[in-house]
């Protein structure tokens, strides 16, 4: 069976969140208890993972400043800054 | 930052069980091969796993096939040490383009730091796989309803379990492997909920040779579900999800064998995971930006059309997997060493051999009945493949589930009204023109997920029309979508979104008179190593090309 796993910290819109090595962001945000993390354009609607395999868009972040990153398929890394993009009051894609 | 190499013999897009025996295969034979892949890891969906886990053997069944798997991830790390094989993980390709004799391949490396990157190749083989096929309901886009591939991703991928009251939605022999990776996690999946009637297979007897090898398989699934006490419903759907900011409960309901509603029979489940799928959809976008002919598969998907050996109708793409049509991993497998022998019959001109020297009469024979007993393996697969497909096909009563607000488009937030407005008050007769008056598969994902339903949307309309009913929905044999409404939500120039520096790059940084060799020369094998070689080629830090770190005879045998 595998060693356990290093732990370190990242960031989601400024909450430190911990972080097992390996996970994907999608992975740790959904471990950390969020299910959305996305609003949507046009209804304000929240948004999670979707397919988890990079096809939908659904869990977009923007990511030490990256915007429109799919959560599903970027790896975390120690000290990352995640934000959750869209939503009412906020201009599109805000970071 | 720009990335280019060398040219290669093969450009493997895929590291699923496709894309891994057709490059070990081709590389075995002393082809240079390229392997583009989205995910950190080879393995493709099938074999998704977590970092650490190199040396797991087991027989859990949500690892089937994992020993074939340990295999092939041997082989081809040898190819790759031996720089036979490069492996470029986490790059997506957005387009393969011919290029004189070679073929440009485009992709981003990495979604993290988005670099461009640019391969040249002699042949390029799509085994890029399938998504979840899904079918829009009340509430699917609230968050903790997630495709049965999503879902069996982070648990595989990183062990994390996204629910811990699930059911298991759709259609299809994969609701099984979903269900038993989310009791293996510790859920406490409550339910699945199977669509079709699946005992009909009974029917089906062609189908039982190769399904004898599955049944085992199954049977595992089947037990564990009882273990655990599972209630397994057929013939019954989800066909509403609620709840306010996340899920908390499904309407489950009985459908009948056209999955049209059964009044009266709704009933309301807790749950803060709904998983859904209905079949698969194959990734066919870059083969059709190549030009590659397509067709229906069994299962109703636009598949890539392609030869017993994978060739499609251009010469140096080839399709292998479920790009081709979904049938298995197994079938992938198989299709996959098929394919890589065609690019080494195709590329050498028939004389397809082990490194080294040319094929002895005896050794031509006994590959020749090697290959006719694959073929004949995949022949008996694709039977399987097409009955299973059979069964668990999608039928027209889903429509009746929908609200005028549901979303059909997730990403561009396009409800079923507007869509129905496209489709009977404004005449809409196609998807192409649906797409242009209500914008479904207009957004990120440009159709992947919306596409399926919104021909099939199509298909009923039409088929209502030529009823002459004239009726809002029509439910006809026709649940099929159309091979044209199919292309037209699956065509998508650029495969991926892609940054616009890329795009600007791509305009200025490659001149034409960087490319291979022009016109008049495409029967020449020109030296692989010099011919392509673009301008900003040599990124620094990149892995060996493959055939620079072996002096052996692999980039040299390209030109025989």
């Amino acid at each position: 069976m595998a060693e356990p796993r290093a732990r370190f910290a990242v960031t989601v819109d400024g909450d430190e969140v911990t972080v097992s090595a390996g996970q994907t962001i999608a992975a740790a945000l959904i471990a950390s208890g969020r299910a959305a993390w996305r609003t949507t354009r046009l209804d304000h609607r929240p948004r999670g993972v979707f397919c988890g395999i990079g096809v939908c868009f659904d869990c977009l972040v923007t990511l030490n400043g990256q915007r429109s990153v799919r959560a599903c398929l970027v790896t975390a890394r120690p000290g990352d800054e995640i934000r959750s993009e869209g939503g009412p009051g906020r201009t599109d894609g805000d970071g | 930052m720009a990335t280019a190499e060398h040219p290669v013999d093969l450009a493997v897009i895929g590291a699923g069980p496709a894309g891994l025996a057709a490059s070990i295969t081709a590389s075995e034979a002393g082809l240079s091969v390229l392997v583009l892949d989205m995910a950190e890891r080879i393995g493709g969906q099938y074999w998704r796993h977590q970092q650490d886990e190199t040396t797991e053997r087991g027989d859990r069944s949500h690892r089937h096939g994992w020993s074939t798997f340990v295999g092939l991830r041997t082989s081809f790390d040898a190819h790759v040490r031996a720089g036979r094989i490069a492996h470029r993980a986490s790059h997506t390709v957005w387009s393969v383009e011919r290029a004189g004799a070679l073929f440009r391949v485009h992709a981003i490396g990495g979604e993290r730091d988005r670099l461009r990157y640019l391969a040249h190749a002699r042949a390029v083989l799509v085994a890029t796989g399938a998504h979840d096929r899904q079918l829009p309901f009340p509430g699917w886009t609230l968050p903790g309803v997630m495709a049965g591939g999503g879902a069996q991703s982070l648990l595989k991928g990183s062990g994390v379990a996204p629910g811990r009251r699930a059911v298991v939605a759709g259609t299809g022999p994969f609701l099984l492997p979903v269900a038993d990776t989310l009791l293996m996690a510790g859920v406490n999946v409550v339910e699945v909920v199977e669509a079709n009637a699946p005992l009909r297979m009974l029917g089906a007897p062609a189908a039982i040779p190769a399904g004898l090898v599955k049944l085992p398989e199954a049977a595992g699934y089947a037990r564990r579900l009882r273990e655990h006490r599972v209630r397994v419903s057929t013939a019954q759907a989800v066909v509403a999800a609620s709840g306010q900011e996340r899920l908390s409960a499904v309407t489950v309901a009985r459908v009948d064998e056209r999955w049209r509603v059964v009044a009266g029979t709704e009933r309301e489940v807790r749950c803060d995971l709904l998983t859904v799928g209905f079949g698969f959809t194959p990734q066919v976008e870059l083969a059709l930006a190549a030009g590659c002919e397509t067709g229906i598969g069994s299962d109703g998907s636009l598949v890539v059309s392609t030869d017993s050996a994978g060739r499609t109708s251009v010469p140096g793409v080839y399709a292998a997997g479920e790009t081709t049509g979904v049938g298995g991993a197994d079938l992938a497998l198989l299709e996959g060493r098929l394919c890589g022998a065609a690019v080494i019959q195709d590329l050498r001109g028939g004389a397809a051999t082990g490194r080294g020297g040319r094929a002895g009469v005896g050794e031509r024979i006994e590959r020749r009945a090697r290959r006719r007993a694959l073929e004949a393996r995949r022949r008996s697969l694709l039977s399987f493949a097409a009955a299973v497909n059979g069964v668990f096909s999608i039928k027209p009563g889903w429509e009746e589930w929908l609200d005028p607000e549901t979303l059909i488009c997730r990403c561009e937030e396009v409800p079923y009204a507007r869509i129905r407005t496209a489709l009977d008050e404004l005449g809409a007769g196609d998807a192409r023109t649906v797409k242009l008056l209500a914008r479904p598969g207009m957004g990120l994902c440009q159709g992947r997920i919306c596409g399926a339903a919104v021909a099939r949307l199509v298909a009923s309309r039409r088929t209502a029309g030529e009823a002459g009913s004239g009726a809002s929905v029509g439910f006809s044999l026709a649940s099929g979508a159309a091979q044209e409404d199919l292309i037209a939500l699956s065509r998508r120039p650029l495969g991926s979104p892609v940054p616009l520096s890329h795009l600007a790059a791509f305009d200025t940084r490659i001149p034409p008179a960087a490319d291979p060799p022009g016109p008049g020369k495409a029967g020449d094998r020109p030296d692989p190593v010099k011919c392509g070689d673009p301008p900003d080629a040599g990124g620094a830090g990149d892995p060996p090309d493959p055939g620079e770190a072996d002096a052996g005879p692999t980039l040299g045998e390209c030109g025989v």
